[in-house]
């Protein structure tokens, strides 16, 4: 077993790309209900029904559930040096609809969350611009405002799945994205206000972070629909999202949204940061790497059952699932029970957004037998979400980032649910 | 008397006109106008062709004893990565193995990114605190250890533009995704040819954590 896990992880491959991959949140506290207190059910009146509840102002700032202790982000040691540059991971399988509660988006972190007090915060623009300038957060708030829904994914999400199936849940497999509304200023308002020199092609976006985050941009994207955001569904960004401003770059891999912004530098060729050229570029098996590989394709997983969901007893179940698309709105996704044989059409639930997670669900009969459960994406594109096979074929397994592919939940005859591969 | 009104009047145009064109050519006028100074405290990113290296210098030899103090404590005396810390030196010839190494002198295609980098993030924790000087020494003892200059090369704000790292030409563009066949948004729907094997499962690789239990 040691030595299947040392060849199958490659956890320095994994590491070196700056990548933490968390912990699968598998308790008992999950899977098992308390057992139920008879004096609370019918036809006895419950104790909560007999006593006066807290007042009102108890929690000034509401909090879920102390019963949804479970709900939280999760990380894994192990696999990152500090805590200050690593990843934790959204608990996708306990989520419903399309927002991400914000205290539950997962956090990535290359030094850490910076604090940064609002009267503090500076915007510079400099570069190929008529004008370099400066603008404070009271400045941002009177420009036009937009407010659009967002998935942002990790070009790593699914990063650890290449080689074989790794981790056994929904969340340290598919938790790095996330999906709320953002509230700020069109980054094409913003260069009214500054100006444009002709030969301006790129853009640096720089954080105000330890790490300094940067990464290049092409003026194209920046002009189509690059946000600066300072809310995130309808309250201030939180510190670890970026607080007070993020660049949001939408259907993009989420290393580029860059947190803290503190700079926004018009040039005319590409930085070739750190970030876009040792890390989030695409190792081939032939050695060489892809490059600005920007775009997040098409696709999606089942969110329950999944191996932190079990099917607990047999009857009518709904599948549920989330899906989404770098290049626009989903268009349709099919589920299939047999790995892949036969396939049926999920219903898309509405909001259905262009570059937002989408909900999906199915209904399906369960009556104990074993089931290789799969989701498939298309996009408005007409691109399928493909096979990791497919994926490897052409990409080789060293690639770490953008593994879009369909993943496979096994239910087994007991309930229970696994990430396997099959091949 | 009238030439002096006269000159106040036109002066008074002249101002208008400049405020006015100014204005048309600021849509919403927020913000103010960053001075030089401003912009030159904050604007440290240098590009591959060693565009905005500041002023400065440093050879190998007397980088060893800034690399010792202040990056040997997380990346080894010599550039091996210490715990899980990354590794910065070898890796020549892994990239297209089945475990490559992707370090400073392996896959980095541009030494101008190790300056940038290591000037705006390193010390992991203490950012930006290297002097100029002490950057360039860093980053020549780095070139040095991957053999890619000699000992005594002086790198500097001059030539760290044209040092030729291993990997420059070790990347593909542009993007050729969608790299997958296109099926048009039609893929098999019934009885489709695809293996259902079992081949692997997480559980049995065991690397899951599980929640402390409560």
């Amino acid at each position: 077993m040691a030595k299947e896990k040392k060849d199958i992880i490659s956890r320095r491959s994994i590491i070196k790309a700056g990548v933490g991959l968390g912990a699968l949140g598998l308790s008992s506290k999950t899977l098992l209900a308390k057992e139920a207190n008879n004096k609370n059910l019918p036809p006895n009146v419950p104790e909560w029904t007999e006593t006066l509840g807290d007042g009102v102002d108890v929690n000034p700032y509401g909090m879920p559930s102390e019963f949804e202790s479970n709900v939280i982000r999760r990380n894994v040691e192990w696999l990152t040096a500090s805590t200050e540059s690593s990843v934790n991971f959204t608990p996708l399988q306990d989520l419903e609809g399309i927002v991400t509660p914000n205290g539950l988006c997962f956090e990535r972190h290359h030094g850490g969350t910076a604090i940064i007090n609002p009267v503090d915060y500076r915007l510079m623009i400099n570069g190929l611009v008529d004008r370099e300038m400066i603008f404070t957060l009271d400045d941002l708030k009177r420009f036009p405002q937009v407010n659009k829904f967002y998935f942002l994914e990790c070009a790593a999400n699914g990063g650890m799945e290449w080689k074989g199936s790794q981790l056994n849940g929904c969340q340290y497999t598919f938790g790095m994205v996330h999906n709320v509304q953002y509230t700020g200023v069109k980054l094409s308002d913003l260069i009214q206000e500054t100006g444009l020199k002709n030969n301006a092609k790129w853009v640096l976006a720089e954080g105000s972070d330890s790490s300094g985050m940067t990464r290049s941009i092409p003026i194209e994207k920046i002009k189509d629909d690059c946000i600066i955001a300072w809310a995130m569904n309808g309250e201030a960004l939180r510190p670890e999202q970026g607080y007070p401003i993020r660049l949001v770059v939408p259907g993009w891999e989420g290393n580029m949204w860059v947190k803290w912004l503190r700079r926004i530098e018009f040039g005319d060729k590409p930085y070739m940061t750190r970030e876009e050229t040792s890390k989030y570029t695409d190792l081939l098996s032939d050695g060489k790497a892809r490059m600005f590989t920007w775009v997040m394709d098409a696709k999606s997983v089942i969110t329950s059952p999944c191996p932190e969901k079990p099917v607990l007893q047999k009857g009518i179940h709904q599948i549920r699932g989330l899906a989404w698309s770098g290049r626009g709105k989903i268009k349709r996704v099919d589920v299939s029970l047999d790995g892949g044989k036969n396939w049926k059409t999920a219903q898309l639930h509405s909001p259905v957004l262009e570059k937002s997670l989408t909900r999906f669900t199915i209904p399906f009969e369960w009556n104990g037998e074993e089931i290789l459960l799969q989701s498939r994406a298309i996009d408005e594109t007409n691109y399928v979400q493909p096979t990791i096979k497919e994926l490897q074929n052409i990409r080789g397994v060293n690639s770490i980032y953008h593994n879009n592919s369909i993943a496979t939940w096994l239910i087994s005859k007991n309930g229970k649910v696994d990430n396997v591969r099959l091949g | 008397m009238l030439d002096l009104g006269k000159y106040i009047i036109f002066s008074l145009l002249f101002i208008f006109f400049s405020i006015s064109s100014f204005s048309e050519t600021r849509k919403f006028n927020i913000g103010k106008i960053a001075t030089k100074e401003e912009v030159a405290g904050w604007d440290i990113d240098i590009r591959p062709d060693g565009l905005g290296a500041p002023k400065g210098s440093g050879d190998a030899l007397s980088g060893e004893e800034v690399y010792a103090e202040r990056c040997a404590s997380c990346h080894g005396d010599f550039g091996e990565g210490i715990d899980r810390w990354p590794e910065l030196v070898g890796g020549s010839g892994t990239l297209s193995s089945h475990d490559p190494v992707k370090t400073t002198g392996s896959y980095w295609p541009y030494a101008s990114t190790i300056y940038d980098y290591v000037y705006r993030s390193m010390p992991f924790g203490e950012a930006q605190s290297l002097t100029y000087d002490e950057t360039y020494k860093i980053v020549a003892y780095l070139l040095n250890m991957n053999d890619i200059i000699d000992e005594d090369f002086i790198l500097s704000n001059e030539n760290i533009g044209k040092i030729k790292m291993p990997n420059r030409n070790g990347f593909l563009l542009p993007d050729p995704r969608p790299d997958v066949k296109n099926l048009n948004g039609n893929p098999c729907m019934k009885n489709c040819k695809t293996p259902t094997k079992i081949i692997g499962k997480a559980r049995d690789i065991d690397v899951t954590p599980e929640d402390e239990k409560s």
